[in-house]
């Protein structure tokens, strides 16, 4: 489980976890309280014969919100078609969007309402994302645990993972799916991808489909090793989208954690033309070869570039591996400048606080982008003459390099770097 | 603007709410505004002592506490005072009170610079009759006592500026000061950057050794004469008491103080730095306010950055001091440290050892009956909020359900820094912090600056200049109406309003000693509230 170990290391992203103690057939468990916890809740539901809805509550907002909690959970009994029962509920002050998904997961673990679901209002969904949009920086969010969800689109990652896979511990994949197809719905993230990283399939279908009526923009596939492994989730994730009605475009992204992936990259990389990039994910990576994850990350040096080289032949974005030191900010800029100088498009964040570093270490360096500016101008000027031969001075341009300068152009107006035109090109201010 | 009567012994004030005509028995002056109450007269003053009457040879010991008591001449109702330096780990004030207790005092009044969840016992001594009444800061269980009308007498809340203007304006006479000391010979000489117990600073005891009737000094530290550097002047003392220890060591300083790693807190500090950067307030020999609180701390961290980045030293900067402070003083980067308090172990280190970290009093920075003060000379100060109003006026001293959650400290005083920034996440635990009205006026409006939250800064419509500065910086500038309004959606809506009976159970002053809000009953309870333990 790549992610556990950082995730501990990371100590605030720890992964947490209440096992249900009781799962009868009639009674259910879901959610967290107590010590430390916050923005969460623990719903006990036990199934009655008669009696109409009890609900027991203790809540740190009761005297401001008593009375709408009680409401949103009547609420979500209606809308599981359940008519009597008694929910005991702890509530840390947790969001409307999380109550749903906890008392929702608490009555089907009683073995009720299935095959219907209670959920949030929805909010505005940002504009689709195009396939090669800028993604330098995926914020993880542990799947499971709420209290990250609502800021984080603040922080203004590229992107927000809701990690179903390791972050979750597997005892709660049934929670926790509910509890991030809820996020897709009423969380505002601003202007970040919606990604959503599941699990392996078989379990990954069940997340499927709870997710992907929400319209994720992107769905990350864990531990990929054929080609084979993806078609099979592009198949299950096109009958639910069509079967949902959803029409907006939902991306891939496969991570390779193996050495067999990495030596099936390009095959993977092609086989949809839904994938919008691939991605390493080291912990496992190193694993699988039985060494030593470094800092300098030598030992997984040939299957990051390989990676780059896969990505690039097929055409999609390659996406870096993430660094687990989150207090070691100069480490971070050091691997992410290294990281896009092999032709690394982005990498993944455990912390907020790592997402400036990124953005800094990916974002052109001022020479770069004046030579490119000044090619860009050249190009332009070319093209304004008729020429077919673009020429800097006494230099030819090659028409690849033209396209690579107009492209680092391109990206850095997107990274909100300011592209004022190279001196000369006669554009007024 | 003058006050109305609405109800009896109650009047409006100049900020519209409710406040009593009399407390504990004393008549007082509603809120008149941030600067219209202007006292005449002349300040209160001790008695004349008699040289003669002091041993010859300096040697005012004592064997124990309960014979300096006895000695000051401790009667029925008089008033105790103790200051907070030992934090949570002060012995000495319940101690003093426990004493006078067993020596038969009823109906005493507690004069705390501030209280902490280890003077819970207070409790047991007021429900004996021992202790009449609490004027200062009340929190956790003892907030939880007044604020379910148990105490016998009022509440009044202070700032620390407050206190001080209170004691020299005669508002509060201190019978018996009782102060502990990390240090002090046996002239009364005190100090606190010194022995096992040391606190940095002394200046909270500093009112109640000059204006006191009888002053005594406890410590754990007896040191030959003279005590040097002395922060309590021996002059001022009547008794010395040498006890084993005043105070617990690890409660009274944390050996670190640790930066927050909370993503939106970090976000908050971040913009609230920004914000001064940009807005062209940090700038070469300014100077700021700040705390040790969770923001405080990563704010100054960012500041500092962006300092080194623009090649800007600030001349002073004022408020409670932490490693992270006597760091930036031991790089350069900030002139003097104008200490109001000493929170860990590196910073009693450096009051104790370096003369530009200086130990201050409310006097020189806080007093608002004074010939001016350090905290309006302050170019920024960036403080917190349980709750701020559409109108920018702000509460510190209760929750949302009315239950008293903290004492003012300094933060009243530090209002007047030429640019005071709230820094506050925009809902605590679901519960919005951007309220319509705040459930008690601790500061108007008209002196709070900004509002800096995870989701934007809301800039008083009064600061146009502040407005203009940080135009097109890139800032997340937004209305306070429309950040409250978001966070009401999240939310799930606005809270109810918990309710309050129409009992009074204690009073906020301004820091011009006249009455700015009450503290009314609670009516409700949730056993399910999360605990409130604060400081000051």
């Amino acid at each position: 489980m790549p992610f556990q170990g950082e995730y501990r290391q990371l100590g605030m992203f720890a992964l947490t976890s209440s096992l249900p103690t009781e799962t009868t057939s009639h009674r259910g468990e879901a959610g967290r309280a107590g010590g430390d916890v916050r923005s969460d809740l623990h719903v006990s539901f036990e199934a009655r014969a008669s009696g109409g809805i009890e609900i027991e509550l203790r809540s740190r907002v009761d005297l401001y919100y008593g009375e709408r909690i009680r409401q949103r959970v009547r609420d979500v009994m209606h809308s599981l078609g359940v008519e009597h029962g008694f929910l005991e509920i702890v509530d840390e002050g947790a969001l409307p969007f999380v109550i749903s998904a906890r008392v929702e997961a608490a009555v089907r673990r009683a073995g009720l309402g299935l095959g219907k679901s209670a959920l949030p209002d929805a909010v505005v969904l940002p504009t689709p994302s195009p396939r090669d949009r800028l993604r330098r920086s995926r914020l993880y969010l542990p799947g499971n645990e709420p209290k990250y969800f609502i800021n984080a689109g603040l922080h203004t990652p590229d992107a927000i993972i809701l990690d179903l896979e390791d972050s979750v511990h597997h005892a709660e994949k049934d929670v926790a799916r509910l509890l991030v197809r809820n996020a897709l719905r009423a969380v505002d993230f601003g202007a970040a991808e919606r990604m959503v990283r599941i699990n392996q399939l078989p379990l990954g279908r069940a997340d499927l489909e709870e997710i992907v009526p929400q319209a994720p923009d992107l769905v990350l596939i864990p531990k990929v090793e054929t080609a084979r492994q993806v078609s099979d989730v592009v198949g299950a994730m096109d009958a639910i989208a069509q079967r949902a009605g959803v029409t907006r475009p939902i991306w891939l992204m496969p991570i390779l954690e193996s050495a067999l992936g990495i030596e099936n990259a390009f095959a993977i990389a092609t086989v949809s033309d839904r994938i919008a990039g691939i991605t390493i994910g080291l912990e496992d990576y190193t694993a699988d070869l039985g060494v030593v994850k470094t800092p300098g990350g030598s030992e997984s040096l040939y299957s990051r570039q390989r990676v780059v080289n896969a990505a690039h032949a097929a055409g999609v974005q390659a996406i870096d591996s993430v660094y687990s030191d989150v207090a070691d900010a100069e480490g971070l800029l050091r691997w992410g400048e290294a990281s896009r100088a092999m032709g690394f498009e982005g990498m993944g964040c455990l912390h907020p606080i790592q997402i400036e570093v990124i953005h800094r270490a990916f974002a052109p360096t001022p020479a770069e982008l004046e030579k490119a500016l000044k090619i860009v101008a050249a190009y332009e000027e070319a093209q304004a003459l008729g020429l077919g031969v673009v020429s800097l001075g006494s230099k030819m341009i090659d028409a690849p390099v033209v396209q690579r300068a107009r492209k680092l152009v391109e990206r850095a107006k997107q990274m909100g770097i300011a592209t004022r035109p190279a001196a000369g090109s006669g554009e007024t201010p | 603007m003058s006050a109305t009567v609405t109800a009896s012994g109650l009047v409006t004030n100049a900020i519209g709410r409710r406040v009593p005509t009399s407390v504990n028995g004393r008549e007082q002056t509603p809120y008149q505004g941030v600067d219209s109450h202007r006292p005449t007269g002349r300040k209160a003053a001790p008695p004349i002592r008699c040289n003669s009457d002091y041993p010859t040879n300096g040697d005012k010991r004592v064997p124990d506490l309960e014979t300096a008591l006895q000695r000051c001449g401790l009667r029925d109702g008089m008033t105790i005072s103790s200051h907070h330096h030992l934090r949570n780990g002060d012995r000495v004030a319940l101690t003093a009170l426990q004493t006078a207790a067993r020596m038969g005092a009823i109906d005493l009044v507690w004069f705390p610079s501030a209280s902490f969840p280890c003077h819970e016992p207070v409790i047991d001594l007021m429900k004996s009759g021992a202790v009449h009444h609490i004027e200062g800061s009340m929190n956790g269980p003892l907030g939880d006592y007044c604020s379910h009308g148990q105490m016998r007498g009022l509440g009044v809340l202070r700032s620390h500026g407050g206190r001080w203007q209170a004691v020299q304006d005669g508002e509060v006479h201190i019978d018996i000061a009782v102060i502990a000391a990390p240090s002090a010979d046996f002239f009364g000489n005190a100090d606190g950057s010194h022995g096992k117990s040391a606190c940095g600073s002394l200046g909270f005891a500093l009112a109640d050794s000059v204006y006191a009737d009888r002053v005594i000094v406890v410590t754990d530290n007896l040191v030959p004469f003279p005590c040097v550097p002395w922060q309590i002047q021996g002059n001022n003392v009547d008794y010395v008491v040498e006890v084993d220890s005043i105070g617990d060591p690890e409660k009274i300083v944390s050996g670190t103080t640790q930066i927050t790693r909370s993503p939106d807190r970090l976000r908050i500090s971040e913009l609230v730095a920004r914000f001064l950067r940009d807005s062209g307030i940090m700038r070469e020999g300014f100077s700021f306010q700040a705390g040790a609180g969770g923001i405080a701390l990563a704010f100054v961290d960012y500041l500092a950055r962006m300092m080194k980045a623009a090649n800007v030293k600030a001349s002073f900067v004022r408020g409670g001091s932490t490693k992270y402070l006597v760091d930036l003083l031991h790089e350069g980067l900030i002139g003097y440290i104008l200490d109001g308090q000493t929170f860990d172990l590196d910073a009693v280190r450096s009051i104790a050892s370096d003369p530009r970290h200086v130990a201050t009093s409310p006097f020189t920075s806080y007093n608002f009956h004074g010939k001016g003060n350090f905290a309006s000379m302050v170019d920024a100060a960036v403080l917190g909020a349980t709750e701020v109003d559409v109108h920018f006026n702000a509460n510190v001293v209760t929750h949302s359900d009315g239950r008293l959650l903290h004492g003012i400290g300094g933060w009243q005083n530090c209002l007047f820094a030429g640019c005071t920034i709230l820094a506050v996440p925009s809902f605590r635990d679901r519960i919005p912090v951007i309220v319509d009205e705040v459930t008690t006026v601790t500061g108007p409006g008209e002196l709070v600056d900004v509002i800096a939250t995870e989701r934007g800064i809301s800039i008083n419509p009064r600061r146009q200049d502040l407005l203009k500065a940080v135009k097109g910086k890139g800032l997340p500038i937004r209305p306070i109406e429309e950040i409250k309004a978001e966070v009401e959606k999240i939310c799930g809506g606005k809270p109810a309003k918990p309710r309050l009976l129409d009992h009074p159970v204690a009073v906020v002053k301004w820091v011009d000693g006249t009455v700015i809000d009450t503290v009314w009953q609670v009516a409700d309870d949730n056993p399910y509230a999360p605990k409130v333990s604060g400081g000051e």
